[in-house]
Formats: C-alpha cells, sequence, structure tokens
C-alpha cells in the first residue's frame, strides 16, 4: 500500500512529522517501508505564462518568448522547445533557480540574446513525466505561483508493507482510522456524498450465487465524457500510489479504491445485454480479460454474466467486451462485496491478480458499499458531466460480526502484565470496537471492516498493540530447573564436525536440489525425487548423494588455483524407495591434491584411499569397521569399498571413477566418501578395562603371498586363530617390486603379545607365533622371507 | 731423580693442556699411572727411616690428589666446551614454519548455529529436529495456514513430485513444522530450538532459495509474552556480545502466533529485523491435542545465515554458497 503523505494528512491532520508518523505506524504493526520525496530538491521555479514568442534570429530552432511570472514586467526567455506555444502555462526556473542535478540558472546570453531564466520540461524537474519538451499545465494554473506548491511537490510518498489481516488498512481512510486510533483522536468521519439523481434508469441484477456475493450494488450514469482530463489532483494521487492514469472513469474507480479501499467496476453499458447476473462460470464458458487473457471459465470462478455470457470475472478483472473506453457514453458501476473464500487462491491459480483481488481476498467492508458507490457517482458527475439513477442494492441479509468476548485475566496471563477490564475496554474501544464490561469480561462486536476479529486471542493482540509492544515489561523468565539428558550414545554433531575439521577438512554448504546428471554420475539414479517447480533446470532434483556438490566444489576451487582441497559437508538426502521417502543425514567427504600440505621437509605424495581410510576409522573409533571391496556409479571399480559396521554398510569410500574425473577437469582423482550421519553418532559409552602390569612383547612376521590375497583376510584368520594373549596384529609393510617375484607381495605384520596374569615366557611366544604362520601358510600359501 | 714439585709442575701444566678427553686419559696414565714417575719416587722409600717413609708419602699422597682434582676439572672443562661448541652447532632457525598437518574448518553459518544453540542450551533448551519434505499438515495446516490463505503468499513454496510418501508435499518454507512434530510426540512442558535448511523459491543478492532458520519454542502452563521479550532480548545481547544492544518487538502478523511480533535490533544503519516470533496460536495449540486454557507458549524464527552475516561482518549472502575455499578459510 503505497500512498501521497500530504493525501493522508488531509483527511486525518495532525502534528506528526513523516519519522514519528511512520514510526507510529511502523510500531503499530503498519511497517512503512519505504518514505520517498515525490520530487528531487528545486527552488525559485513559478508558474508562467507565455505572452508571445518569435523566432531566435541568430538560431533556427530556438525561440523568444515573454513570460509573464506575476511580476509586473514580463521576462525575456529564450526557449529551445517545439512545444512552446502562446497561452501556454509552464514551469519558470528564475534566475537564481536550483535545479536537480546541482544546476544553476543564471542571467544570460543565448546566441546575443539575453535570457532572464527557463523554462522546464518535467525531466529539468526530475519529474518522470515521459514527455519531450515542456511540462504543460492546466489552463487554470496561477500565474507566478511557486512550482512546487501548486504541484504539490512537497510531499512524501509512503509505502506500508501490511500484514494479511489488515485489509482494513489497504485504503486512505482505513489507514486514517488507524492512525486516529493510535493517537487518541476521533476518527475521521466519511461524509456521504449527496448527488442529485437525474434519471430514472436501472439494470436489473440477480444474484445466484448470494453467499459470494452478499451484496451487490449498483448505478447508471448515462451520458457521461468520458474523454474529459484527468485533473492534476486524482492523476498526482494515484501516481503516488503507483497507479497509472489511464482514462478518467477508471481513474475515478482507482481513486475511490484507494480512498475508500472499495474496489468498483465500470461497465459500458451499451454492450451490456439484459439482466446482469452474478454466478458461477459454467464448463465451457470463455472470456477475454481486460489484460487480454482469454480464460476457460470453471465452476469454482465468480462471475458477472449479462444474457449473452459472462462480463468480468467477479472482483478479479473486469472482461473485454464490456470493458469502458473514451467513447463511451453511458456506464453502470459496480460496488460489490465478494466473499474472501470465493476469491483466496484464484491468483495463484490465475498466475495474475489485481488490486481488486488483493483487498476481496483479505475482506472488503460490506458496510462501505454504497458510500463508496455515491463518492465514485460525485466524482463522475462533477468531472464528466451526466445524469445518476438510483441505487439498486441487493444484499443478503448480512449478519452483525459474531461478538468476542475478552478475559481482562487472560489478557494479563497472555502478555504477562496486569490489565483491568476497564483498561481493556477503553483500548478496543480506540480501534471502533462496540464493547460492553460483564465482571471480568469485555463482549466485543468488531467493526464491519475487522476481518481479522474472531478469538480471544485477536482482542489480546489489540490490547498489546495499542497499549504499545515496547511498554511490556522485559523480566528474566522464570523457568524449571530440569537438566537436559546427555546420552552417551548419541555423539555430539558439533563435536563430531570439530573433529573433522580437526582431520584438515573445510566444511562447506550446497544446495539440495541438484541436475539430474549429477544424480546419475554419482548415485546411479534416473528418477530423483523432482521439484515441481524448481528456480533452475540444473536445480530440479533433490539430491539422493552428497559427491556431487563436493565434487562440483573441487572444480570450482581448482578453477581458483587452490592446490590441494579437503571438503566435508553433513546434510540430508532424499531417496525415493517403492512406497516411502527416505531423508537420512549424510556426511560426506572428499580428500584432493597432496597427502600433507606443501612443507618442508615433507613427503610429496598425492592423498590415496588410505589416507581417507585412516579419517573414517578415526571418526568411527573406538569401533571397528570392515572395508569390503564393492561397486558404485561414482567409483574406481578397483579403489571403491561399502564400510561395513556391524554386519551393515553404513557408507562408501573410494577414488573417484576416471570418467568424472575427466568429465568434471578434475585432472587427478579425489577420494571420496559418504556415510551415514546415524551410524558416526552412534556410539556406546566406554568402559574402561584392567591395564595389564606385565611387559608386552611384539613379534614381527614377514611373508610373500600372491598379490591377490586380501589383507583384511589374512588379519581376520589370524586373529581367529590367535589365543587370547595377542593383544594387536597389525599390517606395517606392504612393499612389491624389485627383488620380488611378479604377482608376489611382501606383507610385514607386527603381533603384540601381553597376558594379563603374568610374564609371557619365550615357549608361550613362540608357539603362538607358530601357530600364526602355520594360518598363513596353510591358508594362504604364504611363504616366509627371512 | 726429579723432585716431587717438578713432577707436580709439569703434571699440571700436561692436565692443562689437554683438550680432549683422549688426550686427559694419556696425561692422567703419564702422571698417575702404574708407571708414573710419582710411583717411581715411591722405590725410594725402602731405603728411608720410619719417619721419612711417612713424610715422603704423604707429600708423594698429596702430590696425587692435586694432580687427580686438576683432572678432574679439565675433564669438567672440556665436557663444557663440547656441549657449548654442540649446542652452537645445534641451533634451529625458528622462524621457520611449523610442519604436520594442516587445519579445517566450520561454515560460518553452522559456526553461527552452534553459537546459537549453545546460548540457548545454557538455559535449557533442547535441539530438535525434523524432515525436510514436508507434507501440507505440518508445514501449512497445523500452523494454522489454510489452502488458499493469502498468508501462503507470504512464502514462496517448493514443491517435489506425488508419490507413495503423499501428493503435495513441499521443501519445508520454515522450521515451524519441527514445532509441530515435537508437540505431536512429547509432553508439555516444552522447550526446544529446532535449527535446519529451509526453502523459497527466491533467489537475489539478499535470498537464497535455500538458507537456515532456527525455530524456538517454549509452552508450559504460564509462558507469557513478557517471557518472550525477555528470553529474545538476553539471546540477542549474548549472541552479539552487546549488553546494551537495543532491541525492539513490533507488532506483525504470522498464521501460528498471536499476538505476534518482528524483532529488529538497533544496527549502524538503523533498524534491522533479525526474526519473528510470537504467543502460539491457539489453533496450532489445538492442532496438536494441548488445552490452549491450560498452557500458554512462545515461538520464534530466526534466521541463521543472517546472523552469520552480522556476527561475522558478511555482506553478501551469496558467499555462503559458493564454497570458495578463499573465503570459508577465514573461520579455522
Amino acid at each position: 500500500m503505497k500512498f501521497s503523505e500530504n493525501w493522508l494528512r488531509e483527511i486525518l491532520p495532525n502534528d506528526l512529522n513523516t519519522e514519528q508518523l511512520a514510526s507510529m505506524l511502523t510500531m503499530a504493526g503498519l511497517e512503512v517501508e519505504a518514505a520517498e520525496p515525490v520530487a528531487k530538491d528545486f527552488s525559485n521555479v513559478v508558474v508562467a505564462e507565455v505572452l508571445s514568442i518569435s523566432k531566435h534570429e541568430n538560431a533556427d530552432k530556438l525561440n523568444v518568448c515573454t513570460v509573464s511570472v506575476g511580476t509586473q514586467t514580463p521576462l525575456q526567455i529564450v526557449c529551445g522547445a517545439r512545444n512552446v506555444t502562446v497561452g501556454a502555462k509552464v514551469p519558470c526556473a528564475l534566475v537564481g533557480a536550483e535545479l536537480p542535478g546541482d544546476f544553476h540558472i543564471k542571467q544570460a546570453k543565448v546566441r546575443g540574446i539575453e535570457s532572464f531564466g527557463m523554462l522546464c520540461s518535467g525531466s529539468e524537474l526530475g519529474l518522470d513525466d515521459g514527455v519531450d519538451g515542456l511540462l504543460l499545465l492546466d489552463n487554470s494554473a496561477p500565474v507566478g505561483m511557486d512550482f512546487r506548491k501548486y504541484y504539490q511537490l512537497d510531499d512524501i510518498a509512503l509505502t506500508l508493507k501490511l500484514t494479511p489481516n489488515r485489509a482494513d488498512c489497504l485504503s486512505l481512510n482505513g489507514v486514517a482510522r488507524e492512525l486516529a486510533a493510535l493517537l487518541g483522536q476521533e476518527s475521521p468521519r466519511v461524509v456521504p456524498s449527496q448527488i442529485a439523481l437525474s434519471c430514472e434508469d436501472k439494470v436489473g441484477v440477480r444474484v445466484e450465487a448470494g453467499d459470494a456475493c452478499p451484496r451487490y450494488v449498483t448505478r447508471v450514469i448515462r451520458n457521461v465524457d468520458a474523454a474529459v482530463a484527468t485533473p492534476i489532483w486524482m492523476k498526482q494521487r494515484l501516481e503516488r500510489s503507483g497507479i497509472r492514469s489511464l482514462s478518467i472513469l477508471v481513474d475515478v474507480t482507482n481513486y475511490v479504491l484507494l480512498e475508500m479501499g472499495q474496489p468498483m467496476h465500470a461497465f459500458d453499458l451499451d454492450k451490456l445485454e439484459g439482466e446482469v447476473v452474478v454466478r458461477f462460470g459454467k464448463e465451457g464458458e470463455s472470456i477475454r480479460l481486460l489484460n487480454q487473457k482469454d480464460l476457460n471459465l470453471t465452476s469454482d470462478l465468480l462471475v458477472i454474466a449479462d444474457e449473452s455470457g459472462p462480463l468480468a470475472l467477479a472482483g478479479i478483472m473486469g472482461g473485454e467486451q464490456s470493458a469502458i473506453s473514451t467513447d463511451t457514453r453511458n456506464i453502470l458501476l459496480e460496488s460489490a462485496f465478494f466473499s474472501p473464500q470465493v476469491i483466496q487462491g484464484k491468483s495463484r491459480l490465475l498466475g495474475f491478480g489485481s488490486e481488486s483481488s488483493h483487498r476481496f481476498e483479505r475482506g472488503v467492508d460490506y458496510a462501505n458499499c454504497v458510500l463508496a458507490l455515491e463518492r465514485a457517482s460525485a466524482l463522475i458527475l462533477e468531472i464528466c458531466g451526466g445524469s445518476a439513477g438510483p441505487i439498486t442494492d441487493v444484499s443478503a441479509p448480512i449478519h452483525e460480526r459474531p461478538s468476542v468476548s475478552v478475559r481482562a485475566a487472560r489478557v494479563s496471563k497472555v502478555l504477562g502484565l496486569d490489565f483491568t477490564v476497564v483498561e481493556v475496554s477503553a483500548l478496543l474501544s480506540r480501534l471502533g470496537m462496540c464493547c460492553l464490561i460483564e465482571n471480568d469480561v469485555v463482549h466485543v462486536t468488531p467493526p464491519s471492516y475487522r476481518f481479522d476479529i474472531e478469538i480471544e486471542e485477536d482482542l489480546i493482540e489489540e490490547v498489546a498493540r495499542l497499549h504499545g509492544y515496547d511498554a511490556i515489561p522485559v523480566k528474566p523468565a522464570l523457568c524449571r530447573a530440569v537438566m537436559l539428558e546427555s546420552p552417551a550414545e548419541a555423539r555430539d554433531i558439533d563435536a563430531l564436525r570439530t573433529m573433522v575439521a580437526l582431520r584438515e577438512y573445510q566444511e562447506v554448504i550446497n544446495y539440495a536440489f541438484v541436475d539430474q546428471s549429477w544424480e546419475a554420475d554419482f548415485g546411479g539414479r534416473t528418477d530423483s525425487l523432482k521439484v515441481v517447480n524448481p528456480i533452475a533446470s540444473h536445480m530440479s532434483v533433490m539430491r539422493s548423494t552428497l559427491i556431487g556438490g563436493l565434487v562440483s566444489n573441487l572444480s570450482y576451487n581448482i578453477n581458483r588455483k587452490q592446490p590441494r582441497v579437503r571438503l566435508f559437508e553433513i546434510s540430508r538426502v532424499f531417496i525415493k524407495e517403492a512406497d516411502q521417502l527416505l531423508q537420512p543425514e549424510k556426511l560426506a567427504l572428499l580428500a584432493w591434491g597432496g597427502r600433507e600440505q606443501e612443507q618442508w621437509g615433507g613427503q610429496d605424495a598425492p592423498v590415496d584411499f588410505f589416507d581417507i581410510k585412516a579419517d573414517i576409522e578415526a571418526l568411527l573409533a573406538p569401533r571397528k569397521a570392515s572395508f569390503v571391496a564393492c561397486e558404485h556409479p561414482s567409483l574406481h571399480p578397483g579403489r571403491a569399498a561399502a564400510i561395513i559396521l556391524d554386519g551393515t554398510s553404513i557408507g562408501f569410500i573410494g577414488e573417484l571413477h576416471p570418467r568424472w574425473v575427466q568429465k568434471y577437469d578434475l585432472n587427478t582423482p579425489p577420494v571420496v566418501a559418504e556415510l551415514s550421519l546415524d551410524a558416526l553418532r552412534c556410539r556406546s559409552r566406554i568402559r574402561a578395562m584392567a591395564v595389564s602390569k606385565f611387559q608386552q612383547v611384539r613379534r614381527d612376521i614377514a611373508v610373500l603371498v600372491d598379490e591377490v590375497v586380501k589383507v583384511e583376510d589374512m588379519l581376520n584368520s589370524m586373529y581367529q586363530r590367535a589365543s587370547a594373549i595377542v593383544t594387536e596384529i597389525n599390517v606395517f609393510d606392504l612393499y612389491k617390486g624389485k627383488g620380488i617375484p611378479d604377482n608376489k607381495k611382501s606383507l610385514a605384520f607386527k603381533v603384540i603379545l601381553q597376558d594379563t596374569r603374568k610374564t609371557l615366557t619365550d615357549e608361550e611366544v613362540e608357539s603362538v607365533m607358530s601357530s600364526l604362520i602355520a594360518e598363513l601358510q596353510q591358508r594362504f600359501g604364504a611363504t616366509l622371507r627371512a | 731423580m726429579k723432585t716431587i714439585s717438578l713432577i707436580l709442575e709439569e703434571g699440571l701444566k700436561g692436565i692443562c693442556s689437554a683438550n680432549d678427553y683422549a688426550s686427559l686419559d694419556v696425561m692422567k696414565a703419564k702422571y698417575l699411572g702404574k708407571s708414573s714417575e710419582l710411583t717411581g719416587l715411591l722405590k725410594q722409600l725402602g731405603s728411608m727411616s720410619v719417619e721419612e717413609k711417612k713424610a715422603f708419602g704423604a707429600e708423594v699422597n698429596q702430590a696425587k690428589q692435586v694432580l687427580e682434582s686438576a683432572i678432574l676439572a679439565q675433564r669438567e672443562c672440556i665436557a663444557k666446551r663440547e656441549l657449548s661448541e654442540r649446542l652452537a652447532s645445534e641451533q634451529l632457525d625458528v622462524g621457520m614454519p611449523g610442519r604436520g598437518k594442516g587445519l579445517g574448518g566450520l561454515h560460518p553459518v553452522l559456526l553461527a548455529r552452534q553459537r546459537i544453540q549453545d546460548i540457548f542450551k545454557s538455559v535449557g533448551f533442547e535441539i530438535a529436529d525434523g524432515p525436510e519434505v514436508e507434507s501440507d499438515f505440518h508445514n501449512f495446516e497445523a500452523l494454522n495456514i489454510p489452502k488458499n490463505h493469502p498468508a501462503r503468499a507470504m512464502q514462496d513454496t517448493f514443491y517435489v513430485e506425488n508419490g507413495a510418501w503423499g501428493n503435495g508435499m513441499v521443501l519445508r518454507t520454515h522450521t515451524s513444522p519441527i514445532q509441530i512434530r515435537y508437540m505431536l510426540n512429547n509432553p508439555v512442558p516444552i522447550k526446544i530450538i529446532a535449527p535446519g535448511r529451509v526453502y523459497r523459491v527466491d533467489s537475489d543478492a539478499t535470498h537464497s532459495p535455500m538458507f537456515h532458520q532456527m525455530e524456538g519454542l517454549w509452552v508450559d502452563s504460564d509462558v507469557s509474552f513478557s517471557d518472550l521479550k525477555a528470553t529474545l532480548i538476553d539471546f540477542l545481547r549474548v549472541f552479539f556480545e552487546k549488553p546494551d544492544l537495543k532491541v525492539r518487538f513490533r507488532p506483525s502478523f504470522f498464521p501460528f502466533t498471536e499476538p505476534s511480533a518482528e524483532v529488529d535490533v538497533l544496527g549502524e544503519n538503523g533498524w534491522l529485523e533479525v526474526g519473528g516470533c510470537g504467543m502460539v496460536h491457539p489453533n496450532v495449540l489445538r492442532n496438536v491435542g494441548i488445552d490452549p486454557e491450560k498452557y500458554t507458549g512462545f515461538a520464534f524464527g530466526i534466521g541463521i545465515d543472517r546472523f552469520a552475516m552480522l556476527y561475522y561482518g558478511v555482506d553478501d549472502l551469496r558467499l555462503f554458497f559458493e564454497n570458495d575455499l578463499a573465503f570459508l578459510r577465514q573461520f579455522q
């Protein structure tokens, strides 16, 4: 809702300056989003009349004008505008004037002829009127008057950001009424316009959809001059409300809409056939609307029709066939009340709305229909002439708004501040609510323009608003001292994130909607959950894996010359299953570049599978996962593993498939992993075990085995064979190449032995070691190396 | 035969000139060993009287002691010198960079989330969570936003395809559906915060189609608007580390709270909107089976991204989602 501040002040005179006014409205819930001067600063510009024009002797395109500016002697001014005529009233910048753009007007010789000022175009004054040439003023403009004053340029356009519940403030009268309540002043009275009836004509009205249209008021006006220019004051007020002036009849209905909040429509009477009917649309009917759109009607769209068919989409937009033009002579004016429920949702359905539908879907004052019609009629008769017929008012009995009760005790409880029933009643009365006190309760009948007062809380909000939110006390809230539970089984996500960051990964956030191709490349999916209305086609499906985002981040950072990248993200993914949609949270990792950051005395090796594996093992510790070779659409088939914990797969790890390394321009392959966040968070409480007081013994075994033998199998098998005194078996070296036969590899294991009750003897140790060696020889064909 | 004093003089000279342990050992053998001159002198003892033996023996022993302590002192001297030579040779350039693992970092938006959570946890708010693809019921209906209500236009909604999981499912437009889920499954009193990603059809310099919200909800037998103001003001002052931060509440409208308010803080360039809040609407409480006569509550929603921008002095929202390491590495 945008409007001229001066207009509001005319309706409700007050002593507030603009800032105070804006602040008062804002703090009452009518947020003033913008307050902009309607014109730039300029001075010394007056209304002038061109008295005579003669050609400039030294320049073809210039004229020398004598101009009256209200002083005794006319001024001589050289002017280049083509639309200058004798008798024209134009703004004239006098010598000494300062115009927008730091433009100073001085007495000057123009091609040898003295000029004492400048006749102005709109753009020279910072007024965007779109006219090439002088700004031509109305003939009635008083010569010599300060132009800013004449054109009412010392005005502010205020923009209110209204919430959907405050339809009653979608008009100047509504805002003035609210402001009066805030100031504790009498509400401005809307004086009914008095017009003389001078014809008997009316059009029959039949309302078939009474619930959808409880009130339909019309009047015929004959012999109007629809071609007459819109008065400057009306045009200005419309423009300052952001409404373009079109033609006088449309301008009048828009003006009344702004002033009184009542949407109106004018039909060309001569294009109507028979009775006007308010009914729902029928399948098969269609209408061409004023926005040039053809619409097929359905039975949930309310229309105004005549005998030949639909004329207008009720409360939303008129039809082209019955539209008024500057040739229109006779009109039927409509001022109606359509139920909000009938209009709501339609603009989304249709893809367009209007000032009318915006108001009707929020609620228009049904008690205002006749007043508004009278006001519009009076303006039309005054400006366009014509003769008005009687009012036809087809009204269903509109129920009074149901009364709502509010308890002073409840107000006090909800707001945390004591109110008496008298205080509550006094505050609500200021808003035009009819209040009746009974014991601790105020029974309130809301005014017809308030569609948002239905329950007690609605009134509590009004009390708080008028009392002022600022005046509600602030004291530390009292609460029960109940401690939060802290289960060991659910690891804190922030602790986990910190741990990942300490292992060199940088956290990122990617959009959850991605390109379907990412889903195919990194998840092997062709039917990810679709977004029906994506903002872009490359954001049209919900991701089922986080890998795509990380790869894209990698590519972005490679392009910015980052030599080494470690990334992680924790987020939900979306997985369509046969009968449900899963939304589990995942942790994804990506590592690319050197194993170590480039540093002196460091290693110069690229990161590989096992570096990330160590990170995952650290995140899972003390639980131990097994890594089982697997295939995954995003991964190198020989360098990928499923991560298995307690027999369940909790994620995958591997080198990115060479196809994607090439497709996404990554130069070298990153290692990626994705794990279930639940699995990472879930851990059991640590129970301490006794530490042995006896010395531990270490023995190493070095063997040669076939290259294809899996180390994990060897370790598992040794663990199974080992007795209880073996506390750890691990690989500490892997070697292939020189000195080792083809297809073989050399592995070195360390074995740690320890007994909790005594020092181990050599015999005990040797016996265990030979059983482990035998195991490797028998099961894996290992040969012992010297 | 040399006299004792001559031997002693030569001995001390020799010891002092020994510059390393090896030559010192040679000196020790020379002057104190079995074939040393002093030991040789003792052979004269046989020809001496008891008195002379006693005196001469004592003299020789004293000389030995002097030489021994001289050797000890010289040994210490050599040790000291060698140590200082070693230390001098082992000097590091301590200005060389440290070596080893580097640092990752956390995302600033999620750091802000963590900070907000920690503050609310300190007064007993629990953390709740919920799905991002939501039903119309949880995202709208239960929150008192019926179909076609103009309030739906306040939040431009993404819809996902229909399926076995439901029709008309949306990407949640706010974290408020978590309120509904939590209240449906937990008894009063309820005191939670619920952070999460939310989605709206909006994308420009100040809007991202995906962003982060933090929902707060406190329902108990006696929770008032005054408590809401106190809680949020306290939180804002702690979060921004400004004990005198100016905060204002101005009337607004949300279908799921009443009275409703927008919360503004006074920044360098005037008032800045940081969140919405209000008393939980009785219809919402009824929708989840809580008696609004018995219990009241407040709810609030704040934009975490906005808080991160203000706290870290980031002026463009888009930086948060570009994932440029040059930007993110500041938050180690």
